[in-house]
């Protein structure tokens, strides 16, 4: 048969643009994120609103004093499918409050006021300093990208509002990269203010202490590269650093990177759930046009040979 | 196809009307009377399928620069505005973020049914070059799109893309400056590439009406490339037979392209797009979006030299001569039998050119090194071989099947298999 003689054409070609995938193992790899199982995956799935709601609090105290999240305003906090959304408002705040508004909403006043903000210019044409508002952004650690490396080495801590979505592996990437720091191999040079991570994309080849490098400059046998990178970021979490407000929570460097990562998943796609619902219900009614324009098609056709 | 008019003005206005311009009258014979083959499979919803696209990319398209800023500084964060604070913007950025991937989806099966079933073919070949025209227009148009939220892979592919250019002899670099405004990527490239990216959409649809314009002229090719004969016996009208059935694919095409939107918006797209741009840091890996990869795989495949082309001027030189090769598609075909139901051989080097484009299209998300390019290598050369050799020759050396004498014998030999045994064409299974 034709189809079989062009069938070994096709696996021949199929071969060709397969094998090399696997020849090409270069250097400058990174260990494969671990992979969580979290709340938010999968179509149904919603945030843990709790884990967010700690997560801010790990970013607040960690986090914040060297990644702006400028992207968020604090109104975010409390709209809804955020962290500290109201349906209702609490006992003691009269009727004609809305608390499902974020900007009356108590908690994200609260949250705001414990802030700063610069502002102006007033009347006399001075800049000022208020507590800040619901309708404020979360302010940037730093005034500028100067101060921000110098403060560290050199490197520019990134802004983390998108930091779930532009990084390959997304959250399970981000949570790895949390708790990976390890101590480097015997094998490679880390220079001060630099930390090993086997999650982190970047390439150890130029690191292997000179003794292990053959005259060829690659490294001797039984040497290999070390998977990941190194990076300015100290190891950022440690036990016990974060006083959670509940007991039954561990307090330890895998919750509160799990915790800490699940508020940057929202913070990436604050919109998710409403997406997720849209969703579903989108489905749905496709699905039932489906079956209805089906059936009108074959009720049209029923009299016609095709 | 042209045939005479039934429409019947009813009502006073309508007689009125047709008299001054006969709108109706227009659209009445062009989607509810037009006849049309009443053998067509589902590879032929997919141009009701295209437009439903276009008209979703425009409308969105519109709402999103509603919201959105053409200028360096703020073109990210405005896209984020839309993403956070706009009513459903979110909705409708992701829409269209998507709605671009699958229209090249689908157009991609539109054109491979196109080959598959000679609809090239005299006398369509206009209504194929001017989908070629529409296709070319699509591209430039994403790219364009792919530019504006300003991100790290927007940036950057705007930057390799414009400087392909700078390969053309004397007048590249000229041209290049002028594309992007400036001697790099920037503020005025933004901008131009906003402007353009609200155009060419409606050139889209103007093209578009001059592509169903030329198919309403023959008439639609169909599964078995006979052309009507008897217009009561081989045909439906359009409308309600095709409508229902167009109008069944789209919704399982909207059911698709839903699932993408709320439940895996970004699965299409580069994690370093959600990086602002950054003229200082080049992204490890500069990748176009998957319905440019097979492209992109060609123009990295020529790493050499030939004669006085350099290896760059001759990647530019191949990536478009694999565009511009489909304008001569019907007359590299120079077989007689359109569809390829009845030409075993082609068949098979056709299912092998669909393996190559598939192929390239992995080798183009693959770093340009080693093996790759070499496969990649292979691939292209079969992509141009299959136009420029295969296709001259098999008309030539390929005995095709006997065709059926008409659409409806088609029809009838397939609903009763038995009696056409005794008869002399085979019914090809499976369609």
């Amino acid at each position: 048969m034709q189809i079989k003689k062009h069938l070994r054409s096709i696996v021949v070609i199929a071969a060709l643009a397969v094998v090399p995938g696997a020849a090409l193992a270069a250097g400058g790899k990174a260990e494969h994120p671990k992979h969580v199982h979290w709340h938010f995956a999968g179509p149904f799935g919603q945030f843990d609103k709790e884990a967010v709601q700690r997560g801010f609090q790990v970013y607040k105290t960690v986090c914040a004093s060297c990644h702006g999240l400028e992207l968020v305003s604090y109104r975010n906090l409390g709209q809804k499918g955020g962290p500290f959304h109201l349906d209702e408002c609490p006992a003691g705040i009269p009727d004609t409050v809305d608390c499902s508004n974020p900007n009356d909403n108590p908690v994200v006043k609260a949250i705001a006021a414990e802030y700063q903000v610069e502002d102006g210019p007033d009347d006399s044409g001075d800049m000022f300093r208020r507590p800040a508002l619901p309708s404020d952004r979360l302010p940037n650690p730093y005034p500028n990208e100067q101060i921000a490396r110098l403060a560290n080495n050199g490197a520019l801590p990134p802004d983390l509002s998108l930091i779930t979505k532009a990084r390959h592996g997304g959250a399970n990437y981000i949570y790895s990269l949390l708790v990976g720091y390890e101590d480097a191999p015997d094998t490679v040079n880390v220079a001060v203010g630099q930390y090993y991570n086997p999650y982190f994309p970047g390439d150890m080849a130029p690191n292997i202490k000179e003794e292990f490098l053959g005259e060829d400059g690659y490294p001797v046998e039984g040497v290999k590269v070390p998977l990941g990178g190194v990076l300015a970021m100290a190891p950022p979490l440690s036990d016990g650093m974060v006083d959670y407000e509940y007991d039954d929570v561990p307090e330890t460097v895998d919750q509160y990177a799990k915790d800490v990562t699940e508020f940057l998943a929202w913070a990436a796609e604050p919109k998710m759930e409403a997406r997720k619902a849209l969703g579903v219900m989108s489905m749905a009614y496709l699905l039932i046009l489906c079956g209805l324009i089906y059936w009108s098609y074959r009720a049209v056709w029923s009299d016609q040979k095709h | 196809m042209s045939h005479q008019s039934t429409y019947n003005p009813g009502t006073g206005i309508e007689k009125w009307l047709d008299k001054r311009l006969p709108i109706i009258r227009l659209g009445h014979d062009s989607f509810i009377d037009f006849p049309t083959p009443k053998n067509l499979n589902y590879w032929w919803t997919f141009g009701g399928i295209l437009t439903v696209c276009l008209v979703i990319q425009i409308i969105t398209g519109v709402i999103l620069a509603m919201h959105y800023t053409p200028h360096e500084d703020y073109a990210f964060a405005s896209v984020e505005h839309i993403m956070r604070d706009v009513n459903y913007g979110w909705l409708m950025r992701y829409v269209h973020l998507n709605g671009a991937a699958l229209f090249f989806f689908a157009v991609y099966l539109h054109m491979f049914r196109g080959i598959y079933y000679g609809s090239y073919k005299e006398p369509r070949e206009v209504l194929w070059m001017l989908g070629v025209v529409i296709f070319i227009l699509m591209m430039a148009t994403a790219f364009m799109g792919y530019v504006l939220p300003w991100g790290q892979m927007s940036y950057w592919a705007a930057t390799v893309i414009t400087n392909l250019f700078s390969a053309i002899p004397w007048v590249g670099e000229p041209i290049k400056t002028l594309l992007i405004g400036g001697f790099s990527v920037d503020n005025p490239t933004l901008n131009r590439f906003f402007s353009l990216h609200y155009l060419l959409p409606f050139a889209i649809f103007g093209v578009v009406v001059l592509h169903v314009w030329a198919l309403h002229v023959p008439g639609n090719n169909n599964p078995t490339g006979v052309e009507v004969k008897d217009v009561k016996k081989d045909t439906v009208p359009f409308h309600p037979y095709y409508t229902t059935k167009d109008g069944f694919a789209i919704v399982v095409f909207l059911t698709l392209f839903a699932a993408f939107v709320f439940f895996n918006p970004n699965g299409m797209g580069h994690p370093d797009n959600y990086i602002p741009a950054n003229p200082l840091v080049t992204p490890p890996s500069i990748v176009p979006e998957w319905y440019f990869l097979p492209f992109y795989a060609i123009l990295r495949a020529i790493t050499f030299d030939v004669l006085f082309i350099p290896a760059k001027l001759g990647g530019v030189i191949a990536m478009f001569a694999s565009i511009l090769v489909l304008f001569l598609l019907p007359w590299l075909d120079t077989s007689k039998v359109r569809s390829m139901r009845y030409r075993p051989v082609a068949r098979g080097w056709f299912f092998l050119f669909v393996i190559a484009c598939i192929a390239l299209g992995w080798l183009g998300g693959k770093p340009a090194e080693g093996a790759y390019v070499l496969a990649a290598q292979i691939a292209t050369a079969y992509y141009f071989g299959y136009f420029l050799i295969i296709m001259p020759l098999l008309g030539v050396l390929e005995k095709p099947k006997p065709l059926p004498k008409s659409i409806a014998e088609s029809v009838l030999k397939k609903d009763a298999p038995a009696a056409a045994s005794a008869g002399d064409a085979q019914p090809v299974p499976a369609e």
